[in-house]
C-alpha cells in the first residue's frame, strides 16, 4: 500500500513537471512582453504551439540519418528523467535515490551531447556552429555547476538532492556566504544552460550569435516539439533546483499527509512564478553578450563555485 | 592458477618464435591472431578466477634468471585484476586483428612481435621480483617499439619510434634506479624482501619520483608524455588499441604495486604531487585532443587524459591512506581501478573504430571524412556507444568511475592537512572541466567522422567493416554497456585488489536494491545506472510510441533548410578545425595558439589564407633546453677525440687522482 502511494507520488511529479513546463515558458514570455509594454501571447500559447507542431508532418533533410530522428526522443527522455528526480513539491520520492545531483548534471550533459550530435548530422554550417558553441559553453558551465554541487554537498553532507533539501530546510543552516556564492554560480549556469540572455537569445533566428536555435534549425514537426518541450523542462528543472536548494520551504516530506502535499504544490507554484518574474526582469534589463565573452561570464561562476567551496574549508560555518 | 598463467605466457612467446621462423606459411596471420585470442581469453579467465575464487597455488619460482635469485612469479588480487584487463583487451584486439591483419601490406612485420608483446605484459603483471619485472618491462617496451615501426617507410613512424625508444629507455632507467633504491644495500630484489625493508620518507619520496617518471612515461603522464601521441597512432590499429588500452594500464599497475604495496606507508606530502600531475595531465590531454585533426592522435591524447584521471584518483588514495582513512582511500582506489578497466574497454573500442574507418577509407585525417553513419551503419552504432562512454555520460561505464572519483573528492574535508583541503576541490574542478571538455572532444570526433556529408570521395565510397572487426568492437561495446548498467558487480570484483593496495574495501555493491551504488552508506549519495537506463528507455520509447499513435507519423524528405541558403559544397560544413575554434580561443595560451590571416597584396588574385599554429609547450620549455644542453656538452666533448697520447695519459692520471681524493674525503 505504501509502495503504491510512493509510486503514485513519483508519477505525479513526472506529470506535474511535464504539464507545468510549457506554462512556465509561456509565463516568462508574457512577463517579458508586459515589461516591454507589449500585450504578448497568452500564457497558454506554448501548449498550442506544441500541439500544432506535434500534428504537422516532419520534413527531414535528405542527408539526415537515424540519429537525427532518434535524438529528439532521447534528449526529451533524459531531460524528463532528470526533471523527475529534482525535488519539486516533495522530497524522498520512490526513485529519488536513483541519481544524485552529479548524475542529474551528467544526464543533462547526455541530452546536450545528443543535441550537439544531431546538430552536426545534416551537415550544414549552422548546425556545426551551434554544436561547437554549445559544447564550448557546456565545457565551462558543467565544471561551474559541479563546484556549486561541491559547495552544497559540503554544507549538507550529501549529493543526494532529497537529503540536501531536507538538511537545508532544517534550522541548522541559516544564512551562509558560501551558499550565497553557490546561488550566484547556479543562476549564471542556469542562464547559460537554458540559452537565455545574455548568453544566447531564445527568441531569435538568423543571428550569427545564436547557439541553441542554430543546432535545431533543421528540425520540424514532432521532432521540434520534443526538443522544445525538453528545453522547457530544462528551464523548469533549473528553477526547481534553485528552489529546492536555496529556498527549500514548504516542500512535502514523507508523512506530512495530504495537506502537506497541497501545501508543497502551492509553494512550488509560488516559487516558479517568482523565479519566472525574476528571470524575465533580468532578461529585459540586460543585453546579449558576444559569444567569446561567454567564457568570462561562466568563468565568474566557476570562480564563485570554487570560492564557496574554499570558504567552507576556512570555516564550516561560513 | 599460476601454472596456467605461466603456460599461457610460454605459449605466447612460442607463438612469436614460430611466427618469426616460418614466414611463408599460408594463413599465418589467422593462426597467430586466433591463437593469441585464445591464449588471452585463457589469461583473462585465470585473472577472473584468481580474483573471484582464489584457489590453488598462486606462487612459483623458476630456476632461470639471476642465479642467486631465480624468477619469482605470483598472482595476487591486484595482479589478477590487471590480468583480467589484459586478457579482455588482448582477446578483443586479437579477434579484431584477424580481420584487420588482412589489410596489412607486410604482416610479417607485425606477427612475430604481437604475441610476445602480450606475453611480456603478462609477465610484468605476475612478476614477484625486481629483476623479472624490469626484464619483462623492457621486453614489453622493445616489442611494442618494433610494432610501432610496422609502417617503417613513413617518416612519421620512424620519428615516432625513435622518440619512443628514447623515452622508453629513460623510463626503464628510472625504474631501475627506483628498484635499486628499494632493494637497499643488501640487494634483496624479491618483492617480499623489498616489502619487508623499512623505507625512510626521503627514500620513499625519491622512489616515488622515479616511479612517476618511469611508469608515468609509459602511461603518458605529462610532461613525459611526448612519445605517446605520436607512437600510439603510428602502430597498426589493433596494436594502438593494445598500447592505449592495455599497456598504459600495465604502467598504472607498476605504479600501484610500488606506491601502495611495496613501499608501505608514505608521508602525506607525496600525494599532492601525484594529484597535481594527474589533474594537470587530464586537462592538458583533453585540450590537445580537441585540437588534433588526426583521428588516432585524438584518441592517443584522450588516453593521456584518462591516465591523468587515474593518477589523480591514485593521488587521492595516497592522501587518504597517509591520513589513516583506509575506507576513503579504498573509495578513491576503486575509482582508479574501475576507471582503468573502463578506459581499456572504451579506448580499445574507439581505436578499433578508427582502424575500421582507416580500412574503409584509407584516411586518418578528420577533415577527409564525414557521413560514414550512412556507409558504415553498424560501426557507427558501436562508435556511438564508445564516445558516449568515454565522454562520461550516464548510463554508460565512463560515468561510473567519474562519479566514484567525484564522491571521493567530496570527502576531502575530512583530510587533516589544510593544503590538501584546498588542493583537492580545485583538482575536482579541473576534473569536472576535463569531463566536460571530453564531451566536446568526442562530439567533434564522432560528428566529423560519422555525421554530416562526406568531405572526400574516399569517405563517400566507404564500405562496412568485416565481421571480425565488427565482432571485436561489438564485444567491447556490450561490455561498456554492462559495466555502466551493472557497475556494482565490477566494483565488487575490484574489491580484493583494492584491499591489497589500501588495506580496506568499500561496502559490497552487487546486492543493493535496484543495483544502486551507495559507496559510503553514511553519506547516502547514490546512483543507479540500471534505473537511469530503464527510465530513459521507457520514457523515450513510450513518448515516441504515443507521439506516433496520437499526433502524427507523417514524414517527408526534402533538401536541407540551413536558413534558406544550403550549399552543396561539403567543405561548408563545420570541420575539425572550425569545431575546435571556440575552445582554442578560450584556452589559447595553453597551446600557444597563433592565428594569422595571410592577405595577398593588392592586385594579386590568390585567396587569403587563415593559418593556425599550436604547439605543445612541454617541447619548448622542457625538451628543447635538455636537447640543447646535451648538444652543447657533446660538442665540447668532441674536442676530446683529437688529443695527443700525452694528454690522454695525463687525463687518465688526473681522473685517478680525483677519484682517490674523493674516496679519501668520503672515508
Amino acid at each position: 500500500m505504501e509502495l503504491i502511494g510512493n509510486l503514485v507520488l513519483q508519477a505525479l511529479q513526472m506529470i506535474v513537471v511535464l504539464a507545468l513546463a510549457p506554462g512556465l515558458t509561456g509565463f516568462v514570455r508574457k512577463v517579458k512582453a508586459r515589461l516591454t509594454r507589449r500585450q504578448g501571447a497568452p500564457v497558454l500559447q506554448p501548449y498550442r504551439d506544441l500541439w500544432r507542431l506535434l500534428q504537422k508532418e516532419v520534413v527531414l533533410a535528405e542527408n539526415a540519418s537515424w540519429l537525427f530522428r532518434v535524438s529528439p526522443y532521447m534528449i526529451f527522455a533524459a531531460t524528463w528523467v532528470a526533471a523527475a528526480l529534482v525535488p519539486t513539491f516533495a522530497i524522498g520520492l520512490q526513485f529519488s535515490w536513483t541519481a544524485d545531483l552529479i548524475a542529474i548534471v551528467a544526464l543533462l550533459g547526455s541530452a546536450r551531447f545528443f543535441l550537439a550530435l544531431a546538430g552536426m548530422d545534416v551537415g550544414t554550417s549552422f548546425g556545426g556552429i551551434g554544436a561547437s558553441r554549445e559544447m564550448m559553453i557546456g565545457a565551462f558551465a558543467e565544471p561551474a555547476m559541479l563546484l556549486m554541487v561541491f559547495t552544497v554537498a559540503l554544507v549538507a553532507g550529501s549529493t543526494q538532492l532529497s537529503n540536501v533539501a531536507a538538511y537545508l530546510q532544517s534550522d541548522a543552516v541559516g544564512i551562509r556566504v558560501s551558499l550565497g556564492m553557490a546561488l550566484v554560480a547556479l543562476v549564471i549556469v542556469a542562464l547559460a544552460e537554458n540559452a537565455r540572455i545574455p548568453v544566447d537569445n531564445p527568441a531569435t533566428h538568423l543571428e550569427l550569435t545564436m547557439v541553441h536555435e542554430a543546432m535545431v534549425l533543421e528540425y520540424s514537426g514532432r521532432h521540434l516539439a520534443m526538443i522544445e518541450l525538453a528545453a522547457m523542462l530544462k528551464l523548469l528543472l533549473y528553477m526547481a533546483l534553485i528552489g529546492a536548494i536555496f529556498v527549500p520551504f514548504g516542500i512535502h516530506a514523507a508523512g506530512d499527509g495530504i495537506v502537506g502535499l497541497l501545501k508543497g504544490v502551492v509553494y512550488f507554484l509560488i516559487k516558479l512564478a517568482a523565479s519566472a518574474v525574476l528571470l524575465a526582469t533580468f532578461e529585459t534589463s540586460i543585453a546579449k553578450m558576444r559569444v567569446f565573452r561567454v567564457p568570462d561570464f561562466l568563468g565568474a561562476a566557476l570562480m564563485l563555485g570554487l570560492l564557496g567551496t574554499l570558504l567552507l574549508f576556512v570555516s564550516r560555518s561560513l | 592458477m599460476i601454472l596456467a598463467a605461466v603456460a599461457c605466457v610460454g605459449l605466447l612467446f612460442a607463438l612469436s618464435l614460430a611466427a618469426a621462423l616460418s614466414p611463408g606459411v599460408a594463413r599465418a596471420s589467422f593462426l597467430v591472431y586466433g591463437a593469441s585470442a585464445a591464449l588471452c581469453i585463457a589469461l583473462g579467465i585465470v585473472g577472473f578466477v584468481s580474483l573471484a575464487f582464489p584457489v590453488g597455488s598462486a606462487e612459483m619460482t623458476l630456476p632461470i634468471g639471476l642465479p642467486w635469485l631465480g624468477t619469482h612469479l605470483r598472482i595476487d588480487a591486484l595482479a589478477a585484476l590487471f590480468l583480467l584487463l589484459l586478457g579482455t583487451g588482448g582477446a578483443a584486439a586479437s579477434v579484431y586483428a584477424i580481420g584487420y591483419g588482412r589489410h596489412e601490406a607486410e604482416p610479417q612485420r607485425t606477427l612475430p612481435f604481437y604475441p610476445g608483446f602480450l606475453g611480456a605484459m603478462a609477465v610484468v603483471l605476475i612478476a614477484d621480483d625486481a629483476f623479472t619485472f624490469l626484464l619483462s618491462w623492457e621486453v614489453m617496451s622493445l616489442l611494442s617499439w618494433a610494432l610501432v615501426l610496422t609502417h617503417h617507410r613513413g617518416e612519421d613512424a620512424r620519428r615516432a619510434s625513435y622518440i619512443y625508444l628514447m623515452m622508453a629507455g629513460c623510463g626503464t632507467m628510472a625504474l631501475l634506479l627506483a628498484f635499486g633504491l628499494m632493494a637497499g644495500a643488501e640487494g634483496g630484489y624479491g618483492f617480499a624482501a623489498i616489502r619487508a625493508n623499512g623505507h625512510s620518507p626521503a627514500l620513499a619520496a625519491a622512489v616515488l619520483a622515479l616511479m612517476l617518471l618511469g611508469t608515468g612515461s609509459k602511461a603518458g603522464l605529462m610532461p613525459v608524455h611526448v612519445w605517446l601521441p605520436v607512437a600510439h597512432p603510428a602502430a597498426p590499429s589493433h596494436v594502438s588499441a593494445l598500447m592505449s588500452g592495455v599497456m598504459t594500464k600495465v604502467a598504472v599497475y607498476g605504479f600501484v604495486r610500488v606506491a601502495f604495496d611495496l613501499l608501505g606507508p608514505l608521508p602525506w606530502w607525496i600525494s599532492p604531487v601525484v594529484i597535481v600531475a594527474g589533474a594537470g595531465t587530464a586537462v592538458m590531454g583533453i585540450l590537445f585532443a580537441i585540437l588534433d585533426t588526426d583521428s588516432k592522435r585524438v584518441l592517443a591524447w584522450s588516453t593521456i587524459e584518462n591516465v591523468g584521471v587515474i593518477f589523480a584518483a591514485l593521488g587521492l588514495a595516497l592522501a587518504f591512506r597517509a591520513s589513516g582513512m583506509p575506507g576513503l582511500a579504498a573509495l578513491a582506489m576503486t575509482a582508479a581501478l574501475v576507471h582503468a578497466m573502463n578506459h581499456m574497454l572504451f579506448k580499445s573500442l574507439l581505436f578499433m573504430v578508427a582502424g575500421a574507418v582507416l580500412v574503409a577509407t584509407g584516411k586518418r585525417e578528420l577533415d577527409a571524412l564525414g557521413g560514414l553513419i550512412h556507409r558504415m551503419p553498424v560501426t557507427a552504432v558501436l562508435a556511438l556507444i564508445g564516445v558516449t562512454a568515454i565522454a562520461a555520460l550516464p548510463p554508460l561505464n565512463g560515468f561510473v568511475s567519474e562519479w566514484l572519483l567525484f564522491q571521493s573528492v567530496l570527502q576531502s574535508p575530512q583530510l587533516p592537512q589544510p593544503g590538501l583541503q584546498f588542493l583537492v576541490p580545485a583538482a575536482g574542478g579541473i576534473l569536472a572541466l576535463t569531463a566536460a571538455l571530453a564531451a566536446a572532444a568526442f562530439v567533434r570526433f564522432y560528428g566529423v567522422i560519422f555525421l554530416g556529408r562526406p568531405r572526400e570521395d574516399a569517405a563517400a565510397n566507404a564500405v562496412e567493416a568485416d565481421r571480425w572487426l565488427l565482432g571485436a568492437m561489438a564485444g567491447l561495446a556490450i561490455l561498456c554497456v554492462l559495466a555502466g548498467v551493472l557497475p556494482g558487480f565490477l566494483i565488487d570484483l575490484v574489491g580484493p585488489a583494492v584491499e591489497i593496495a589500501t588495506g580496506a574495501q568499500i561496502a559490497p555493491q552487487g546486492g543493493n536494491a535496484w543495483l544502486t551504488l551507495v559507496p559510503l552508506p553514511e553519506v547516502k549519495s547514490s546512483y543507479s545506472g540500471f534505473l537511469v537506463m530503464i527510465f530513459v528507455a521507457i520514457s523515450g520509447g513510450g513518448t515516441a510510441w504515443i507521439v506516433h499513435r496520437v499526433a502524427s507519423r507523417g514524414l517527408r524528405r526534402g533538401p536541407a533548410w540551413d536558413c534558406g541558403f544550403p550549399n552543396a559544397e561539403p567543405n561548408t560544413q563545420y570541420g575539425a578545425g572550425s569545431f575546435a575554434q571556440p575552445i582554442r580561443r578560450a584556452f589559447g595560451p595553453v597551446f600557444a595558439a597563433r592565428e594569422t590571416v595571410v592577405m595577398p597584396p593588392p592586385g594579386d588574385l590568390s585567396p587569403a589564407r587563415h593559418e593556425v599554429e599550436t604547439a605543445d609547450l612541454s617541447w619548448r620549455h622542457l625538451y628543447e633546453p635538455i636537447l640543447g644542453a646535451v648538444d652543447a656538452v657533446t660538442t665540447r666533448a668532441n674536442d676530446m677525440q683529437f688529443l695527443t697520447i700525452r694528454r690522454y695519459l695525463s687525463l687518465v692520471f688526473g681522473t685517478l687522482i680525483l677519484l682517490l681524493v674523493g674516496l679519501a674525503i668520503w672515508n
